[in-house]
């Protein structure tokens, strides 16, 4: 649905997106993770057709940006970083215009959809002014869905909000995953990207990584086994460093943390080994690391 | 046409909820129609109506071309003041956009409303349109409900057929009627490149007013006697105005580049 070949902005003298090569697959929930600065809003504005490509390529449903903006603009709905509501205006007015914009034929009945579905229809007439951030955010959200786009991009949309409205939001966008929409997803919140995400791209001015959670918390970090002993000791790692699959391990308080390539095969050997050599097991779990871990480590290496 | 429509829509529905753009559109040209009836309804008592007609010993040159040679010196004399005060009419569709299209896109940009609204299939020509007669039309209609009050309001202070055809005739027509609104145009098309270039509307909306000092420029110079808007030189301004209109709306739509706009954000 979204393809990108080495797509690159230069901003005068800044280069602010370099080389991006992407494909983002139909129904997909796409994560693009990156600090502040790393290009990401400008990806989705060059994506969005909003602003131009410097160099390389890229297509949107089929369309080619650049050459097929309109088009591209007609399918696809954009939740942008801040929500640029008409303050002054009703909620119903203000999505009313863009249902207009967007050549939506029921506009009063989508108009009504949407208010409803995010929860709004009671303060249809109220000043989008006078609603809290979270209200503004659904709103924005509703705006953006109003012409049924197949795919999606959404710019922070839990970026300010507090932890309810955020929980809303998350969960809103899980329902549209459902629906098979193509959601391309930029954010800060990596818990978020965790949960939502089919897959994840890391970018800072380049894309970093690209693969699902799993497989990043994996080629990342490893996957690491933790094994709660009644006593611990050096005789007893030493052992475990023996065994060929085991890639490291390391003694953590009462704790040995052994990296494993593939626990769920090697675990019941590992165990026996450390109970013939006279270890009480108490407890036995995975250590996992958060997408955070992850994104902080290849951000900090970038 | 349907996208064009509806921001006009949109941009009355917001504009009008200012007070000043209300009392910008309501005040100013009811002041405009009152000056130059305050000053007929003067003229009736201190230039009393002659009998003798006009001749070019009797008057400059310049006052007596104004006026057929039925009309009295008086009041020719009355045609020639009012006259001066036609520019008043031409002051009104360039002050009134300045209110509205000022904000029209610096507006956006600091309630962030633009890159929504540029993420639409909306093209920049009709944003630009949209723009441009959400603000052209009000003006227009507020210039024509200030002729009609001034015409109504001669008429009656007046009550003299033969005058009043003078100080309403083909100048007025197309003074009112053609040279406003395409000076309303410009006003606005001049309004929407500031726009576009500043991040802060009052600043937008003091330079777009700049407009109005050669129009202030030709009042000043019609009162010190420099020239006498007469038929010739309204039909040239009329011409000048519509060649200006299409070169600053061309130029308009040529500096509203979007990515600027969205990038240069501050």
């Amino acid at each position: 649905m979204i393809h990108t070949d080495k797509i690159t902005k230069q901003f005068g003298k800044v280069l602010a997106v370099d080389s991006l090569s992407l494909d983002v697959r139909e129904g997909e929930v796409f994560g693009f993770l990156g600090p502040n600065g790393a290009g990401k809003t400008t990806t989705v504005r060059m994506l969005t057709s909003l602003i131009g490509i410097t160099r390389g390529s890229a297509a949107v449903a089929g369309f080619e940006v650049g050459r097929q903006d309109t088009d591209i603009r007609r399918t696809v709905g954009v939740l942008t970083e801040t929500p640029g509501l008409y303050d002054n205006l009703s909620a119903e007015i203000n999505l009313r215009i863009f249902a207009e914009l967007q050549e939506v034929k029921d506009v009063k009945g989508q108009v009504e959809k949407y208010l409803k579905m995010l929860g709004l229809w009671e303060r249809r007439l109220d000043a989008a002014g006078t609603f809290s951030k979270g209200m503004k955010q659904k709103l924005a959200i509703a705006r953006a869905l109003l012409h049924e786009p197949r795919i999606l991009f959404l710019d922070e949309p839990t970026a300010a909000l507090d932890p309810e409205a955020s929980h809303l939001v998350r969960e809103f966008i899980a329902e549209l995953k459902k629906e098979g929409r193509t959601i391309f997803l930029c954010t800060h919140n990596l818990d978020e990207a965790d949960r939502l995400c089919d897959r994840v791209g890391v970018f800072k001015t380049r894309l970093l990584v690209l693969d699902t959670p799993a497989n990043l918390r994996k080629s990342t970090f490893g996957r690491k086994v933790v094994v709660h002993l009644r006593t611990v000791n050096e005789s007893l790692a030493g052992g475990l460093r023996q065994l060929p699959y085991v890639r490291e391990v390391k003694i953590v308080e009462s704790k040995l943390v052994i990296t494993l390539d593939d626990p769920e095969r090697q675990n019941p050997e590992m165990i026996r080994t450390l109970v013939n050599a006279g270890a009480e097991v108490v407890f036995i779990g995975e250590l996992r690391h958060s997408l955070e871990d992850v994104y902080l480590q290849l951000v900090k290496n970038a | 046409m349907d996208k064009i429509r509806t921001i006009i829509r949109k941009e009355w529905l917001e504009v009008f909820q200012n007070k000043l753009v209300i009392f910008t559109v309501i005040f100013l040209p009811l002041m405009m129609a009152a000056i130059p009836l305050g000053i007929l309804y003067g003229m009736k008592e201190t230039i009393p109506a002659s009998a003798q007609a006009v001749s070019s010993e009797a008057l400059p040159k310049e006052m007596a071309a104004l006026c057929p040679s039925t009309l009295s010196t008086g009041d020719c004399m009355k045609v020639f003041i009012v006259n001066e005060f036609m520019i008043l009419f031409m002051i009104i569709p360039v002050a009134i956009p300045g209110a509205i299209a000022g904000y029209s896109v610096v507006g956006e940009k600091t309630t962030r409303s633009l890159e929504p609204l540029l993420a639409t299939p909306i093209t920049t020509f009709e944003l630009l349109t949209g723009k441009c007669l959400a603000a052209v039309i009000p003006a227009v209609l507020a210039t024509f409900g200030a002729f009609g009050i001034f015409a109504v309001g001669a008429a009656l202070i007046l009550a003299n057929p033969a005058l009043l055809s003078v100080i309403l005739d083909f100048r007025w027509l197309l003074a009112v009627f053609a040279v406003g609104p395409l000076l309303a145009f410009l006003a606005v098309t001049f309004a929407l490149m500031v726009s576009s270039r500043v991040n802060d509307p009052r600043v937008a909306e003091q330079i777009s007013m700049v407009i109005i000092v050669p129009v202030m420029a030709g009042f000043f110079g019609q009162i010190s006697g420099l020239f006498i808007l007469n038929k010739e030189i309204i039909l040239v301004t009329a011409v000048v105005m519509l060649v200006l209109d299409v070169v600053m709306f061309y130029l308009a739509t040529k500096v509203f580049q979007r990515e600027s706009i969205l990038t240069r954000w501050r």
